[in-house]
Parts: structure tokens; sequence; C-alpha cells
């Protein structure tokens, strides 16, 4: 899979518009992912992920191609994604939560369309919290623990993608597993 | 709870990147004594496990038209520029030829007054090059944008450029008669001299 998006860039950089499409829809759902656990609403989210891979394409000329490109355009969301955490400001969205009543609209969204069995109800509701409980990680543990476990990276892709070295990586995710652990240890 | 800090530490490791055989042991072996230790350990990997059942979340099904449709146009100019980058020895060449042939073709037709190289006992009427009955021409006669007529002699050679040769039964050349009159030949004509010229140099 590599072999293949690294053509697909030799052929974007060479000016190929569309082969950027393939790109976008290789990486739409991690890159998505990664803003999605970030951020916590999908308003953000597609806002985020979509300046992603606008900036991606414009500044494909800097990618260097030795590199793994994934580890470049996570690099790309993260920042994004930090950046728009620090500047945020209490902006509010039609689909965002109203506080207190975490995952009201998910819910209301979907129990609009069919009754959810009572199982499914709970699931949804207990990885409604578990998402909840990441999003009020200070933003540097909860870059690392979206990293680690919901896109399965190593640490040293998390290093490389972040920026910092292997041992504050080690760092963080040990603090933010503890910080998960206090918070989900009662569910 | 002094034991837990290293215990801590070791779970951590387990967790990160493994421990080796002896840590491994070590951390085994407290479990089995600590009780708060097992359930520590027990509460990270149930809150780790829990983080990675978080369902994969998707990206909205128009996302990928969407970015496409929002990717900056590319300029035309960048296009032509980025193409040029690319072919650096065709953009020389282009450049050479347009600057060639515009030069020959600006003196070509800015060149339209009648000239004469520089020689005695000739005659300008009009549009016309005259050599005179009875008089010689010594040395090669370029006539540029007019008609020459030869009644004398000419002993050299006679290029006619842009003109006609008015023949008279008395002139006489020596040397070769060139007549020029596209701009094509005008260019081989040049190319020839100056070829000509450097090998009349050398020797």
């Amino acid at each position: 899979m590599e072999i293949f998006i690294k053509q697909k860039i030799k052929k974007v950089k060479k000016g190929d518009h569309s082969a950027f499409e393939d790109v976008v829809t290789f990486y739409q759902n991690k890159v998505y992912q990664i803003c999605y656990r970030m951020l916590g609403n999908a308003h953000e989210a597609e806002d985020i992920a979509q300046e992603a891979f606008i900036r991606a394409y414009t500044n494909i000329h800097s990618y260097d191609e030795n590199r793994k490109f994934s580890t470049w355009l996570y690099r790309i969301a993260t920042n994004l994604s930090i950046d728009r955490i620090r500047k945020k400001k209490p902006d509010y969205f039609l689909d965002a939560e109203v506080r207190g009543t975490e995952g009201l609209t998910m819910y209301s969204q979907i129990s609009a369309d069919e009754d959810l069995p009572e199982e499914e109800v709970e699931s949804l509701e207990l990885q409604e919290y578990i998402h909840q409980e990441i999003l009020k990680l200070p933003a540097k543990y909860r870059s690392v623990i979206v990293l680690r476990y919901i896109d399965e990276l190593s640490l040293q892709e998390i290093s490389d993608i972040l920026d910092i070295p292997v041992g504050t990586v080690k760092t963080r995710v040990h603090r933010g597993r503890e910080a998960l652990r206090k918070k989900l240890r009662h569910v | 709870m002094k034991c837990a800090n290293e215990a801590i530490q070791l779970m951590h490791k387990h967790l990160d990147d493994g421990l080796n055989e002896e840590e491994r042991k070590q951390l085994k072996q407290h479990l089995h004594q600590c009780d708060d230790c097992q359930n520590h350990f027990h509460e990270l990997k149930r809150a780790v496990a829990m983080v990675q059942s978080t369902s994969a979340v998707q990206a909205p099904p128009d996302f990928t038209a969407k970015v496409m449709g929002s990717l900056p146009k590319e300029k035309k100019r960048s296009g032509y520029k980025r193409w040029f980058k690319a072919h650096p020895v065709v953009t020389a060449a282009a450049i050479f030829f347009i600057m060639m042939f515009s030069g020959i073709f600006s003196t070509w037709s800015q060149d339209q007054q009648l000239s004469v190289s520089k020689q005695r006992d000739i005659i300008i009427q009009d549009n016309t090059v005259i050599v005179p009955e009875g008089k010689t021409v010594e040395g090669d006669l370029v006539v540029k944008n007019g008609n020459l007529k030869v009644e004398g002699k000419v002993n050299g050679d006679v290029v006619l450029i842009n003109g006609d040769h008015l023949k008279a039964s008395a002139g006489e050349v020596t040397g070769d008669l060139n007549q020029v009159d596209q701009v094509f030949g005008w260019m081989w004509y040049n190319i020839k001299k100056t070829a000509t010229d450097i090998f009349s140099f050398t020797q």
C-alpha cells in the first residue's frame, strides 16, 4: 500500500490533481478519526480533517519521499487539531452537544431512525462515555493516547508525528493511561 | 505502597514495548503478592481495552469530494512554469529559436532601403544600381533592395538581395552572381557567408 501511495504522491507532485483523490480516499477515515477524537465533535473534525488534506496538497513539495507519508499527514492533522483546541473559544455548532447532556445529539440522531436493542444502546452509551473521557484529557496526553490506541501507531511513529522524543511520548502515554484508569475504573 | 512505584513502571513498560524475561518474572511475582498492584494492573489494561474498543469513526461519505472541491485551483501560469522547470533544455532551445528568428525577421523587414556596397564608379538611379559601360568594378558587389544593371564589368562576385538583375548584353561578371529574394534564402546566404568568411580567414 505504501508503494501505491508513493506513486500517487509522485503524480500529485508532478501536478496531477486527480491522483490526490485516491490519497484522500485512502486516508480520510484515519485522519478524520484523529481529528474527531482530538476535538470531540463531528463538525470541527470534518473541518480540520479537510484542512489537513488541503494543507498536505498545497505543501506537497515539502514532503520528503523517503519518509512515511502517513506520518507526515498525521502530523499535519494533529498539529491543526492541537491549534484548534488552543484557540477554542466557546463557539457553538448546531450538532455540538449541550453541556451536561453528553451524547445527546448522537442518540437523538440515531434513535430517530430506528429503535436499537438495549445492549446496543448501552454499548453506544459506554463508547460515548469513553470518548468524553478521552476528550477530558489535556491535549498533550490526548494526542498520544489517540495515536497510540485508536490509530494504533508505534511509539516511534508518534514521536515522529509530534516531533517529540520517544521518551517524552512514553511519559505522556504513561500519564494518559493512568488518568484514564482513574476515570474508567468504576465503569 | 512503596512497592507500587517500581511495579507500576514495569506495568507501563509492559504495555509499551514489552518486558524482558527477568522483568516479567519480577512483575508476575509482585502481582501475586500485592493485591493493590494486581488491581491497578487490571484497571490499566481495562482502560486501554476500553479506549481501543471505541468503534472506528468514519469520515462523512462526501468527504473526498468536498476536499477535492476545495483544493486551490492551479493557476495556468504555474502550470507553464512547472513545465519549463521540468524541461530546461527544451526551454533554452525554444528561447534561442525565438530570439534568432525574431532577430532575422526584424532586420529583414526593417531593411527596406536600397543599399549598395561601397564601390567606385557605380551610378544609382532611382531603384537601380548601374555599373556604367566601360567601367570596371573591382571586388565584390552587394546590392540590397534594388535592381542591378551591369553594363560594364564587375571583377568579383555579385550578390543581389531583394532585387532583379537587369541583364545588359555588354555586362560581365567574372565571379558568381547570387540572387536572393526570400527570407530563408537570405538566411542561408548569411550562413554561407559566415562560413566562407571563417574559412577564408583561416586560410
